[in-house]
């Protein structure tokens, strides 16, 4: 047995000094060159941090954008899907009916055919800080109406912050809803 | 929706162009020709140095398994204690409790194996010491030790060798230090300018734009979630994994880490070819892997595509396909292809909750982890593989009438007997898990304990029994990917899923390795007219039918009292 125990003893120790202990710290002194320093991008408002762009919020009010359902109601330290089947009948006739009915009783001018569905199901890490571009549009005419400005302000704000897809080929477009929501409050001074 | 398909169009393309290379480079690596990173030397020697190895002092197969195994129980003690006082150690500022012995077992069993099944959530469960010295230290050496077990192997299928099977050490370090640590540096960087957070500074806590107060978990994720993928671990800084803004920031992370995922285990099949100076062996895997993945990815990607039916009978529109679970950023497509390459290598990261997905997809995902040979975990899906070819051999041998062999060495009884009880140990710990674990559900749901079994299951009905038989096909397959609505963190599934995961690992590493140990001491016998091919189609078919009918068989009745009739019961 100390034919192996001995060196693998002295081999794990020196192999944590290297890949656990100087590994991340080089990474550590990369990330510092990074937009966000490497401790996570943050977005401001009137010179206050009011996020982190890579971590969605709840938007509850009006005359903001909504963010997507959250299992984990937006609480960054503890991000959750819901984990719900796609034949749960109590979580789909209660849950998302209910998000359904909401989303109807705020946004009297949309049928409910018009509802993209993410509106209406959580998201996987319940931090999700994007809609698609119709999920947001969908929302325009009652965000418009709650801050007394043009639908069409609303929506050009909406293209404005519309990231298309990598090199205009890969994967999907999306709307980051906090900046989004930002440049909302901003229009507003 | 045409550019989500380009996206994964793309990312396997990518994949394969890089891993013809990087497998080019291994088998150099390995044989100990120059490569570009050789200036890694002077570290190697130092290391030796410290450790008191001798490199260059050839092992047989039982050396190489004593080595192997005193090292994984040395983890699996020091693992084990580092998470039971976690509480007490530095590094720690967000105060983050000790794990319980059950948990503490639970993750050091599975974090020393390669399957990094997490009972846990890394905001709350673990500290950053544990992350980086132990959680994030596994990461590297599990994956470095399915590797060195692989080189056995190869080293084993080398024409004339007989018991002089390289060192141990040798594999183990080079691995790391010329594989997976240049891999993940360059991945790490990519998080890093993407958003990632790599610094050691704990939680913030902030007022957001509507005036809720958010505490934000960070940490120095980048480098642990580097190696999370290139080293198909999976186990991920924050609780749901890939999924988490900063965990996987944008589509380019995605593709950077959906890319990693599958990367090395694909290379090591084209290193096989480079070693053994045997290319058309090595496209005959590939071909059988590839065409085994293949008809995972397709269904699952145009089930969730599609959209969930019974999301349409509400009135709701579904543009964006199946939403439950998934983030907008990847989109339907880019989720369920990571879902089966995260399955079909034994990684078991996530960006997306496959608890929520498909039926279809569930259906791809377990039988991905209950194969467990298609392209497989770095190292350990090629000594599967390895196992089904001896099976074929066999059984091809007694078709023809000729003498089965591989690589020049018969195959007999003795080996056969390895071959089959490693092939048939696959299905019985997950069937007898999953029994078990049905068995105590139905007949005591109100036994006294912390988690009473009632409160196990997160949804009802056969998505319910899903939830159980992805936990023991998932341990079993050392993948670590959940059904994570099943409340795992408990006596039961933590001691349950514990055991299976060390059964699943070492019995299946031991077993290939002794086996081409044993071949590797017969007498080597030229090819002949009279020798089985085995690099033809013909036998990647034969192979293939070998795997699909172990797999079937065992399999089928399980799965059609899960994804199978839930599939069938959506209208």
């Amino acid at each position: 047995m100390k034919t192996y125990l001995l060196p693998s003893i002295k081999i794990t120790i020196i192999l944590l000094v290297i890949l656990s202990g100087l590994y991340p710290l080089a990474i550590a002194g990369i990330g510092k060159l990074t937009p966000g320093h490497g401790d996570g991008e943050t977005v401001q408002y009137k010179g206050r941090v009011v996020g982190y762009a890579n971590e969605g919020q709840k938007f509850t009010k009006d005359e903001y954008f909504w963010s997507r359902p959250s299992a984990a109601n937006y609480q960054a330290d503890a991000g959750t899907g819901s984990n719900k089947g796609p034949t749960n009948a109590d979580y789909l006739n209660k849950d998302v009916k209910g998000r359904i009915d909401t989303f109807l009783k705020h946004n009297p001018t949309v049928t409910k055919e018009q509802i993209p569905a993410e509106l209406v199901t959580a998201s996987g890490s319940g931090l999700d800080p994007d809609l698609s571009p119709a999920g947001a549009k969908i929302q325009a005419v009652r965000v418009a109406k709650a801050r007394g400005i043009s639908e069409q302000q609303v929506l050009a704000l909406v293209d404005m912050h519309t990231e298309g897809p990598l090199l205009g080929l890969f994967g999907p477009p999306k709307v980051n809803v906090l900046k989004l929501n930002v440049a909302l409050d901003e229009l507003k001074k | 929706m045409n550019t989500e398909y380009l996206g994964i169009i793309f990312m396997y393309l990518a994949t394969v162009a890089l891993a013809i290379p990087l497998g080019k480079y291994i088998a150099k690596v390995f044989k100990g020709e120059k490569t570009w990173l050789d200036f890694m030397a002077p570290l190697e020697r130092l290391i030796y140095k410290f450790s008191g190895i001798d490199p260059n002092r050839e092992m047989n197969w039982k050396q190489h398994l004593k080595a192997l195994l005193t090292m994984n129980v040395l983890w699996l003690f020091y693992t084990f204690f580092c998470l039971l006082f976690q509480g007490h150690l530095p590094l720690n500022p967000d105060k983050n409790p000790s794990q319980t012995p059950d948990l503490a077992f639970n993750t050091a069993l599975s974090f020393v194996t390669n399957t990094n099944l997490q009972d846990y959530s890394g905001e709350s469960g673990a500290t950053y010491y544990t992350q980086l010295y132990v959680l994030m230290f596994l990461h590297f050496v599990s994956a470095a030790t399915g590797v060195a077990a692989m080189m056995v192997v190869f080293k084993a299928m080398k024409d004339k060798v007989t018991d002089k099977l390289g060192n141990y050490w040798d594999y183990l370090l080079k691995s790391i230090t010329r594989l997976f640590l240049p891999l993940s540096f360059v991945v790490a960087v990519i998080l890093a300018f993407n958003g990632t957070p790599t610094s050691f500074k704990g939680k913030d806590t902030i007022i957001g734009l509507q005036g809720d107060t958010i505490h934000v978990s960070r940490g120095p994720a980048a480098a642990m979630i580097a190696i999370k993928q290139t080293g198909t671990n999976g186990g991920g800084w924050f609780g749901v994994n890939s999924a988490h803004p900063f965990e996987n920031p944008n589509y380019v992370t995605n593709m950077v880490e959906n890319i990693s995922i599958i990367l090395v285990s694909i290379s090591l099949v084209f290193a096989l070819g480079y070693y053994l100076n045997k290319k058309k062996l090595a496209w005959v895997i590939f071909g059988v892997m590839t065409i085994g993945f293949l008809i995972m990815v397709f269904p699952s990607v145009i089930a969730e595509v599609n959209g969930n039916p019974n999301i349409a009978h509400l009135g709701v529109s579904q543009p964006g396909g199946s939403m439950e679970g998934k983030e907008v950023r990847f989109g339907p497509a880019a989720s369920a292809y990571w879902g089966v390459t995260t399955t079909v290598t034994s990684n078991g990261s996530v960006n997306a909750m496959h608890d929520s997905m498909m039926p279809v997809s569930g259906i791809a995902q377990m039988f991905d982890m209950m194969i467990n040979a298609f392209y497989g975990g770095v190292g350990v899906g090629y000594l599967n593989f390895y196992i089904f070819i001896i099976i074929a051999v066999f059984i091809s041998g007694l078709m023809v009438g000729r003498t089965p062999e591989f690589m020049g060495r018969k195959i007999e009884a003795r080996e056969m007997k390895i071959a089959s009880l490693i092939a048939l140990l696959h299905p019985f710990i997950i069937l007898v898990g999953t029994s078990i674990a049905s068995y105590v559900l139905v007949h005591y749901p109100n036994a006294d304990w912390a988690t009473k079994p009632s409160a196990w299951l997160n949804n009802p009905g056969n998505h319910g029994f899903s939830e159980m038989l992805y936990q023991y096909a998932s341990s079993a397959a050392n993948n670590g990917s959940g059904y994570a609505g099943l409340t795992a963190n408990n006596i039961f599934w933590n001691v349950s899923t514990g055991i299976v995961i060390f059964v699943g690992r070492f019995f299946p590493i031991i077993g290939p390795v002794a086996i081409a140990g044993i071949l590797a001491n017969k007498k080597f016998i030229p090819e002949s007219a009279g020798t089985l091919k085995t690099d033809t189609v013909t036998f990647g078919v034969m192979v293939f039918a070998v795997i699909v009918i172990i797999a079937a068989l065992s399999f089928f009745p399980a799965l059609t009292l899960g994804p199978i009739a839930e599939h069938f019961s959506i209208k």
